[in-house]
Formats: C-alpha cells, sequence, structure tokens
C-alpha cells in the first residue's frame, strides 16, 4: 500500500464530506469525518468495486450500520468515480439522491439501507451469508458505531456471525468515544469494548484509527483468519478535521458560516500540505 | 377461480402448518435462491426437515429475532428469496422495526410466517397471543398481509409469497383447522373467495382464517331461519379486494366482518376503510374487542372473545336491523 496515496485520498474525503455537509449548512459532521482514514484504505486499496457497475455481483460489500455517517460514504463514492461530486452537494434537498442516512434505493454504491442503528449489522451478515451460498470470495465490510453498539442487536449479529463461522465480513467498530448526548462513557459504559467483542468470538483488533498503515495491517490481518469473523476497534477523535466540531465531539453541528469557512480552508490546507509534500 | 367447498365442519387429519412446510421444501427443491431463516421454532412447524436437506440455504438465527429480520433482508439484498418464520406475536413485535426499514423501506423482499394465529396460540397464552400482528403488517406501505384458512389455501399462498416482489407476513394456525376447500380450487392472491351468494342476500359476511368455518355455520343457522347472507373469504387483507367488498354492499346492503385479531386495524378496520370512502355501509365487527389474549383452550378463547358462530348470527341480525 502507498500509504502516501491513501492518506491524500483521506484528506480529499475530509475536504468533501465537508463540503457535502455545507451544501445543506448542517449534518452529522462528527461520525462523518472520523472515518475518511478507513475509507481511504477501503475505497483506495482494500475494495474490489465497479464504480460504474455498483450491483457487480463479485463486488465487496460496504455497509455503514451507523447511517448517519452518509456524508463521508457519499465523499468517497464521488471520489471514486460512481457518480459525478457535485452530486451530492445536494444533500437532504428535496429528491435528493443523498439522504442523510445512507439508502440502497438512492445513492449507487450503497449496499443496504441504514438509519435505525444496530439494523446494518444483521444485514451485512445476511449479505454475508447469502454470498457464502453463491460461492463467492468477496468480502462485506462493515462499520458500526461505539454509539451504536448501544443497541443489543449488534450482539445478535456478532453472536449469529461467529455461530456461522462467517470470515468473509469484516467489522469495523468506530470508537470516537461520544455519543449523541455526550461521552459514551456517561451516557451507557462499555467497558473494554474490543474484549467484549473478542468475547463473542470474533478475531478482535484495536488500532488507531486515523493510523492508514494500522488499518490496511489490521484488515491483511483480518483477511488471513479462517473460519471466525473479524472485528477491528478504530480508536477514533469525533469530527477529525472538522474546526467547528473536533474540539467538542459534537454528533451534528450548524456552525455559522464563518466558522464553515475556516473549516473548509484548513482542510483545504491540510490537502495540500499532503499534496506538496 | 375455481371453488371445491368443503366445508363439512369437520378437523383436517393433517397438520396445517405441513402446508407451509413442505411448500417451502417443495421450493427450495426448485429454486436454489429461495432460504428459509427460523428462530428456534422449526420444530413447531415442521421444518427442521429444511435444514437437514438445505443446511446452507435454511438454518436457525437462534432466538433473536430483530437479527433474524435483518439478515432476511440482507440475504434478499444478494438475489434471494427469504421465507422468515417465528410464531405471530415475535415475528411481527419483535422484528417490526428491521421488517419496516431493513426490509421493506429498504424494498428488499421478506417473507414472513406468523404461526399461532390469534387464539390459537391458546396454551402459550396471552403472551403468545398475536392479535395485532396484522394490524402492523397493514400499515407497512406496499406490505401483503394472509390470513388463512387451511391447508391447501396455506400451501398456495406460501407459493404465492415467493413470488410476490414486497415484504409478505402470512399468518396461519398450526393444527386443528377445519378443512374448508377441496381439490381443484384455484386461489388468487388479492381476490377474495365468494362461498355462499344468492339473488336475496340481506348481508355479506366478510372474514377469513379460522372464521371462516364459524361463518359458513352462521350462514347454515341464517338460511334454516329464513335469512340469506353472501360469504366472502378475504384471505388476502391487504391489499383489500375493494371491488368485491364495494360490490357486496351494493347487492347486500350490510356487511359483517369476523377476524381472530383485534378488530383495531384488522379486516373489519380495513374493510371499513374501503366503505367510508366509496360507499358508506352499515358494518358489525365480529373479533377481539380490544382485550389482550389469554391462556385456555382455543375452544374457551372462541367463546370468551366472541368468535363463534352464534356472535356472527347476532352481528348479522343487527347489521340488518340497521340498514
Amino acid at each position: 500500500m502507498d500509504a502516501k496515496k491513501i492518506e491524500l485520498l483521506a484528506a480529499q474525503i475530509r475536504l468533501e464530506t465537508l463540503r457535502v455537509i455545507h451544501s445543506l449548512g448542517f449534518g452529522h459532521v462528527g461520525g462523518s469525518m472520523d472515518l475518511a482514514d478507513l475509507m481511504a484504505v477501503l475505497y483506495g486499496e482494500e475494495m474490489r468495486y465497479d464504480p460504474k457497475n455498483p450491483h457487480w455481483a463479485d463486488r465487496d460489500w460496504l455497509v455503514m450500520s451507523k447511517g448517519h455517517a452518509g456524508p463521508v460514504v457519499y465523499a468517497t463514492f464521488g471520489l471514486m468515480g460512481f457518480y459525478p461530486m457535485e452530486e451530492a452537494y445536494t444533500l437532504n434537498k428535496p429528491h435528493t439522491r443523498f439522504p442523510s442516512h445512507t439508502d440502497r434505493k438512492l445513492t449507487p454504491g450503497v449496499d443496504l439501507t441504514t438509519g435505525s442503528l444496530g439494523q446494518g449489522v444483521s444485514t451485512a451478515v445476511g449479505a454475508a451469508i447469502g454470498n457464502k451460498i453463491d460461492g463467492r470470495d468477496n468480502r462485506v465490510f462493515c462499520i458500526v458505531g461505539d454509539g451504536e453498539a448501544d443497541e443489543g442487536q449488534v450482539w445478535e449479529a456478532f453472536h449469529l456471525a461467529y455461530a456461522k463461522k462467517l470470515d468473509n465480513i469484516i467489522f469495523f467498530i468506530d470508537k470516537n468515544g461520544y455519543q449523541l448526548d455526550g461521552s459514551t462513557e456517561k451516557i451507557l459504559d462499555h467497558g473494554d469494548l474490543a474484549a467484549k467483542v473478542s468475547g463473542f468470538g470474533l478475531y478482535t483488533q484495536e488500532i488507531d484509527g486515523h493510523d492508514v498503515r494500522a488499518i490496511y495491517q489490521a484488515i491483511e490481518n483480518a483477511k488471513a483468519k479462517k473460519g471466525v469473523p473479524s472485528c477491528i476497534v478504530l480508536d477514533t477523535i469525533k469530527a477529525k478535521g472538522a474546526t467547528f466540531a473536533e474540539p467538542k465531539h459534537e454528533h451534528s453541528s450548524q456552525p455559522s458560516e464563518e466558522k464553515w469557512q475556516e473549516a473548509l480552508a484548513a482542510s483545504e490546507k491540510a490537502l495540500a500540505a499532503l499534496q506538496n509534500a | 377461480m375455481k371453488v371445491n367447498l368443503i366445508a363439512k365442519h369437520e378437523k383436517d387429519s393433517r397438520a396445517c402448518r405441513d402446508g407451509m412446510a413442505l411448500t417451502v421444501k417443495a421450493l427450495m427443491a426448485e429454486d436454489p435462491s429461495v432460504c428459509y431463516v427460523d428462530c428456534d421454532l422449526m420444530g413447531c412447524v415442521n421444518t427442521k426437515q429444511l435444514m437437514e436437506l438445505y443446511p446452507d440455504r435454511a438454518f436457525e438465527a437462534g432466538i433473536a429475532e430483530g437479527n433474524a429480520a435483518g439478515v432476511a433482508a440482507g440475504l434478499a439484498a444478494t438475489g434471494k428469496k427469504v421465507f422468515f418464520h417465528s410464531f405471530g406475536t415475535f415475528s411481527s413485535r419483535r422484528c417490526y422495526d428491521q421488517i419496516y426499514m431493513s426490509a421493506a423501506y429498504a424494498d428488499l423482499p421478506v417473507h414472513v410466517l406468523g404461526s399461532d394465529a390469534g387464539v390459537s396460540a391458546a396454551f402459550n397464552g396471552g403472551t403468545h397471543m398475536p392479535l395485532e400482528d396484522a394490524a402492523m403488517y397493514m400499515s407497512i406501505p406496499q406490505a401483503v398481509v394472509f390470513d388463512v384458512c387451511d391447508y391447501d389455501q396455506l400451501a398456495y399462498v406460501t407459493r404465492a409469497q415467493a413470488s410476490i416482489p414486497a415484504v409478505t407476513y402470512t399468518r396461519f394456525v398450526r393444527k386443528n383447522f377445519k378443512t374448508i376447500y377441496g381439490k381443484g380450487t384455484k386461489f388468487r392472491w388479492g381476490k377474495g373467495i365468494v362461498l355462499h351468494e344468492s339473488d336475496n342476500d340481506q348481508a355479506t359476511i366478510i372474514t377469513s382464517g379460522i372464521m371462516v368455518d364459524e361463518a359458513l355455520l352462521a350462514y347454515e343457522k341464517l338460511k334454516k331461519r329464513g335469512i340469506n347472507v353472501r360469504v366472502v373469504d378475504m384471505f388476502t387483507w391487504k391489499p383489500l379486494d375493494e371491488k368485491l367488498v364495494i360490490k357486496c354492499a351494493e347487492e347486500t346492503g350490510a356487511i359483517v366482518t369476523a377476524e381472530n385479531h383485534n378488530v383495531t386495524c384488522g379486516l373489519g378496520s380495513a374493510v371499513a376503510n374501503c366503505l367510508a370512502k366509496s360507499r358508506p355501509t352499515v358494518q358489525e365487527f365480529v373479533g377481539v374487542q380490544d382485550r389482550f389474549g389469554q391462556v385456555g383452550p382455543q375452544d374457551f378463547l372462541m367463546d370468551e372473545y366472541g368468535l363463534r358462530a352464534a356472535n356472527i348470527v347476532a352481528a348479522v341480525k343487527k347489521a340488518i336491523r340497521r340498514k
């Protein structure tokens, strides 16, 4: 993996995520921005897909179970050529193909509809079972929020993935430590989240969710494990790269236009620094 | 539609559930895309044989209905035709949001089977008695809802479900049912079946499921007293055969609905909605009158909740008086 190339892509995803949300003026900045590095590794390196044929049967699947991170998905898919990037600047506008939460009926590249938390973990497991039945060697990548892991359904789905020995699915838990009402510790303390997942029988790794090399290596480790599903717990900083949201760990943000311009300028600067490096 | 009406009010020696189980088995043999997901209740509907024959495609998700419904939706996303079974209480209430969002909203057909319809949950009691399951499914946009009465009808509906590109829900009893239809009966989902009609019907009984036999008994009792009524088996609750409902209202002037379900938001409500829009008509509602279920033999429960032919007879007389 060319780490510099992936870091550059991550910076592009961050900038485009901000632009997508800025087109509306408000939205789920926090939980989108912290996934840019993972999305860069997945779509820049790891995943098999064809932007011109999003329903290609042998594609790898992405299930953004924390569906409110739609903007980072739309930014990534736009950059990868699923549609012209500008089209995603219609977020949440009437009749848009880019709703706040990811929807398989609307957006090319979105494999499963999410929004009601916990449900994408089950549908991802169903897709993994379906692909196994058909003898495909593709994979399902499913991204779960740490707040989302409050939902019992997440653990029901992990349980089944383990029992069915699904080695064609990799879960990621975006452990940014915050949910809508505050820190996960204060709202509903998970204790050691990775240990819990591991206790469910999944091959579990915990890494720095902003280190593209670590993400890549963890995915490679997971791919090498046979007969067991994998989970990669990503230690992340909520809203990473969004100047107005990062210090406050905001779930959703509606900054002033001035603050937006500050954030966009900072993101453009970060991207330029990598381009010039 | 060809109807071979038996209606001898005799118990069928077969288990109704086999109308479903053997049909799914046949479908799995015919079509490699057919899957079956259960929640530790295969033993109740005789579908363990599916898991033995097709271990990849027929499997247990354990006692975790919300997850199972989501898994079924995920399977559907890979092009599978998926049946999902639990008791009607659990395949509705315990997984409603999953069926709603992961399946229906996402345009992923999942074919849900809810066994032990209404008072047939008998000895499992009120906790297991689905009297609102159909109401829940009827409120999902585009969902198709069935309440079936006998073995052959269940076999037909199960096969029909697999071909419907939407979420479908079938409520059925497992055993202790009366044979209504004989060989050669041709069903069409979405179309009600007129079981009795004459030129001087004074009312129409619109019913389904285990209430069909009670309605036929009511028909016989009323006929002896010189009152002719029309009887319709409306086994598809949604989409409702509105054309037939309106025709019956126009020709008989009074409607009695009879359902093994809460009268709130079930068959009676659907018929009333239709008539209110198109042809306001006197209607009486036989069914569970906004009460919870309870434990006991099915016969006791049918008496307790007023689901008997005598209740239908009284409702018909009242409806005629109100004309």
